[in-house]
């Protein structure tokens, strides 16, 4: 799919707003693009696609298990059906439904988990998404998104409604700078380099990849470390071509991700290795197992490495050997 | 179908579900033998949906919430030749389709299902997108009774009501016992048609093993314009076979070779006596 303009006009806009215009976009010329949305209309920034496309949104209030359930209803007639609702409830209250009615099921609902990751900051543990990638990850037939910046969001976006599989698409809440003015392709399951470099790899994903590539950049003038930065927006299929790639550099590898250490990107990654016979020097940045810190999402992020300092320090640990 | 060709059929579906449970060695006869008479008059009497013309989007839609009594909806479709009734020889077996709860890798499902709680959802789902669609078709939904405790039913009927789902049906399989023992018992949901009723449904009793009442409920839906329809038909488990309604233990139990005899006898028995 080619980039477009519109990708450039939207980069200063926040995560949700890209999504909700993209699908304004698509709804207008395809009635059967549907949302299904749990009270989330204000939260998903849905409130306009729903004044002007009224027949197009269905509400359930606060239900996420019937959100599901109803939007797979709808899918097996052959509409095109986002089902928006924050990610923390929509994969853990809704689990069963995602496993039976969509994946199992094979009814193609767009799985859309908004203001996911620690996106609530200080709303707290209840709030926050910090299991989604694991427990998604062992159900079959369920590709796993995580878009990094607003072009990945519209194509993400754009993909998600003519596939005819079921995604879940993750999306955080506040603007995200553009990664990269140069690469301009976007395919589910197919990593995207947003820095090349020769002394470390840095693989994130979603809105862990700005400080990542921040990282890179301060590693170059500071230290002279250089870089590659990729954004695996993919979770599931993990790009293994890429991995293998990467791996075969003999270079040390970090993945970055805001989620918890267990059963993410990195232990996705961990697993390819191990089983793949690569043992280039290895480290996962993400959520610790432990109910978070308070603070702001930044601030989360920051007390856990997960920024332009802590990844850094990690990479320069790494590079040394320790 | 008249109520004679009815009740004959229900006795050949009866005889068919013992054959392949008894063949397994796995099923859920009591409830299968409870929510037969009901399937019968659905796919025999009301259901706009035939076998060479399963894909057609103005078909009506049966989704079995309560999917572990599968060998009654395997038997109603192979009869209706969705599949050669020989398959059924593999219920269960190693790699076959015919798993024991539905899925669509058989011809005629319409929805996995097997957990329970998920039928209503994905019913009010379909039936919303009839509405959409401005399409005439009907979306019937089986529940059981051990299964409303579910939170997901309760969200899901107020859906209905909130879109207004007249096209939607659901049939409450009420035969009163489950696993554990009798719903009362283990979490009391009556008066259950009161909690419709609250909920914004239209709600009507009959005898599930009535074929006149069960016609007369199904061919008067909607009961009220604008409202979801429920039937509550009272049915009791393992009907058919003496030694096994109302008994816990043919929950899912399977009959041994002297008991699968038994039970033959007293459907040719009860075919013998039917006008």
């Amino acid at each position: 799919m080619e980039a477009t303009i519109e990708n450039i006009a939207l980069k200063n806009e926040a995560n949700l707003e890209v999504f909700s215009k993209t699908l304004q976009r698509l709804a207008a010329e395809d009635r059967d693009i549907i949302v299904v949305t749990s009270d989330s209309r204000g939260s998903g920034k849905l409130v306009p696609f729903g004044q002007k496309f009224p027949d197009q949104i269905v509400e359930v209030g606060i239900a996420e298990q019937n959100l599901v359930g109803v939007s797979a209803g709808l899918a097996s007639t052959g509409k095109k059906v986002f089902a928006v609702s924050p990610a923390c409830f929509l994969t853990a209250r809704a689990l069963e439904q995602i496993k039976n009615d969509v994946a199992y099921s094979d009814n193609p609902v767009k799985l859309i988990g908004i203001s996911a990751g620690v996106s609530y900051g200080a709303l707290g543990s209840t709030h926050h998404s910090l299991h989604d990638f694991a427990v998604l990850r062992t159900i079959n037939n369920l590709v796993i998104v995580a878009p990094a910046d607003n072009f990945e969001t519209e194509q993400a976006i754009r993909l998600a409604a003519e596939s005819d599989f079921p995604v879940y698409l993750r999306f955080g809440k506040k603007a995200m700078p553009l990664l990269s003015e140069d690469e301009k392709t976007f395919e589910f399951g197919k990593g995207r380099i947003v820095r090349e470099g020769g002394d470390i790899n840095i693989i994130a994903t979603g809105e862990t990849v700005a400080p990542a590539l921040q990282a890179a950049e301060k590693l170059e003038r500071e230290s002279g470390i250089s870089a590659s930065v990729v954004s695996m927006h993919t979770i599931k299929p993990l790009d293994y071509n890429l991995l293998n790639k990467l791996a075969l550099s003999g270079k040390p590898i970090i993945t970055v991700e805001e989620h918890s250490v267990y059963g993410g990107l990195g232990e996705a990654c961990a697993s390819y290795f191990m089983q793949t016979g690569h043992r280039n020097p290895f480290k996962i940045i993400a959520i610790p197992d432990e109910y978070t810190v308070t603070g702001s999402q930044q601030e989360i992020f920051a007390h856990y490495g997960i920024s332009e300092e802590g990844i850094a320090a990690s990479a320069r640990k790494l590079c040394k050997g320790l | 179908m008249s109520e004679q060709e009815l009740a004959r059929k229900s006795v050949e579906y009866r005889r068919k579900i013992l054959k392949y449970i008894y063949q397994a060695k796995a099923g859920h006869t009591g409830g299968s033998l409870s929510c037969i008479d009901i399937l019968n008059v659905l796919y025999n009497h009301i259901l706009n949906v035939n076998a060479a013309d399963f894909a057609s989007p103005d078909r009506d839609r049966y989704i079995q919430s309560k999917g572990h009594t599968v060998e009654a909806l395997y038997v109603v479709l192979a009869s209706k030749g969705f599949f050669p009734e020989s398959d059924l020889d593999t219920l269960c077996r190693y790699q076959s389709h015919y798993i024991g709860h539905p899925t669509r890798k058989v011809h005629g499902v319409e929805q996995n299902t097997g957990a329970l709680g998920h039928g209503l959802s994905l019913s009010v789902g379909t039936a919303i997108a009839g509405k959409l669609d401005k399409k005439d078709y009907r979306v019937f939904t089986l529940l059981g009774d051990g299964e409303l405790p579910e939170g997901s039913n309760w969200e899901a009927a107020l859906s209905a009501s909130h879109y207004k789902l007249d096209n939607l049906c659901a049939i409450l399989d009420k035969n009163t016992l489950q696993i554990s023992g009798p719903t009362s018992a283990v979490c009391d949901i009556d008066p259950v048609d009161k909690k419709f009723e609250a909920f914004g449904w239209a709600v009507r009793h009959v005898d599930g093993h009535d074929f006149k009442q069960l016609k007369a409920a199904f061919e008067a839906i909607p009961f009220e314009k604008g409202k979801p329809s429920l039937v509550i038909a009272h049915t009791i488990k393992g009907k058919g076979i003496s030694y096994m309604e109302g008994q816990l233990k043919w929950h899912h139990g399977v009959p041994s070779t002297e008991q699968y005899a038994v039970a033959l006898e007293e459907l040719n028995v009860a075919e013998e006596t039917i006008a």
